[in-house]
């Protein structure tokens, strides 16, 4: 699926990364871990999390993940924002549960991890 | 070639800066993609390890044409039980770090997942020293 069809399901807010919502995704992993997040090995990975820190961002840099939705309502700050910039990751901030966003993209047939 | 950085201790904006600036030497050496994630991943988890557990340390990392070698070494409280320390699970972690998204007690695991080998030292008191490497394809 590609993130501007993730967005729409979402009704998620694209907080950078607009010009990239091309690309797609072919996995999903939630976790508020970030222990959890650095044992993935995924392509095309995105990752649902609640967790809202400049370790989300960090972590996925890491882990070479280019995808996230921050869901719950929470807000990346401009640290946050400058780094996923910086590593061309898609940032979007979405107003759902944790649950609800999982489900809506299950439903739309995407893959989970494992 | 040889990069060392300095590691704070408890201060988690910070954390993974070494980590992601051996990424990019990485990169520019243009070292495979899939063996960058195994190796900084693991500098990563051995990183926050530092942060999170240790009263600062350094990190040093070496390339050369087959192997990238990096040490971790930090002044802390050292781990008493090393095995222990290394089963999934097993976390002394404090409520700040669980804040940050760390402490389930995987990441040495993971460390030895990602690595090629795998040598830790501790000594109670004084630190620890972790020894990872992870060999690059001869072509
Ligand atoms: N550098 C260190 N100094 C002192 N203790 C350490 C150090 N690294 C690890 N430990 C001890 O080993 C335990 C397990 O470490 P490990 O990295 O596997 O898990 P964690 O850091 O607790 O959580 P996670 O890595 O999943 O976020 C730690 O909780 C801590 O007690
Ligand atoms: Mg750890």
């Amino acid at each position: 699926m590609k993130l501007q069809e993730v967005a729409l399901t979402l009704k998620a807010r694209v907080i950078c990364g607009q010009t990239r919502l091309e690309r797609d995704v072919e996995a999903v992993f939630a976790s508020d871990l970030m222990s959890d997040v650095l044992t993935i090995d995924s392509e095309k990975l995105l990752l649902l999390t609640g967790l809202v820190n400049i370790q989300t961002i960090r972590t996925s840099e890491m882990s070479d993940i280019k995808n996230i939705v921050l869901v719950r309502n929470k807000k990346a700050s401009p640290e946050m924002i400058a780094l996923a910039e910086e590593n061309r990751i898609v940032l979007m901030e979405c107003s759902y549960s944790m649950y609800k966003a999982c489900g809506l993209l299950f439903e739309k047939g995407i893959n989970p991890v494992y | 070639m040889r990069f060392e950085y300095n590691i704070e201790a408890g201060n988690f904006t910070k954390a993974g800066d070494a980590s992601s600036s051996f990424k990019k030497i990485l990169k520019q050496l243009n070292v495979d993609s899939q063996i960058i994630k195994r190796i900084v991943v693991s500098l990563y988890e051995g990183e926050v390890n530092i942060v999170a557990h240790a009263n600062g340390g350094k990190v040093i990392c070496e390339v050369d044409t087959s192997r990238v070698n990096i040490q971790l070494i930090d002044v802390g409280p050292g781990i008493p039980d090393i095995e222990k320390a290394m089963q999934a699970g097993f976390s002394t972690a404090s409520a700040k770090v669980r804040e940050m998204g760390f402490g389930a007690g995987m990441g040495l695991q993971n460390i030895k997942n990602n690595a090629d080998q795998l040598f830790i030292s501790s000594e109670v008191g004084v630190g620890t020293k972790l020894e990872i490497i992870v060999n690059l394809p001869q072509n």
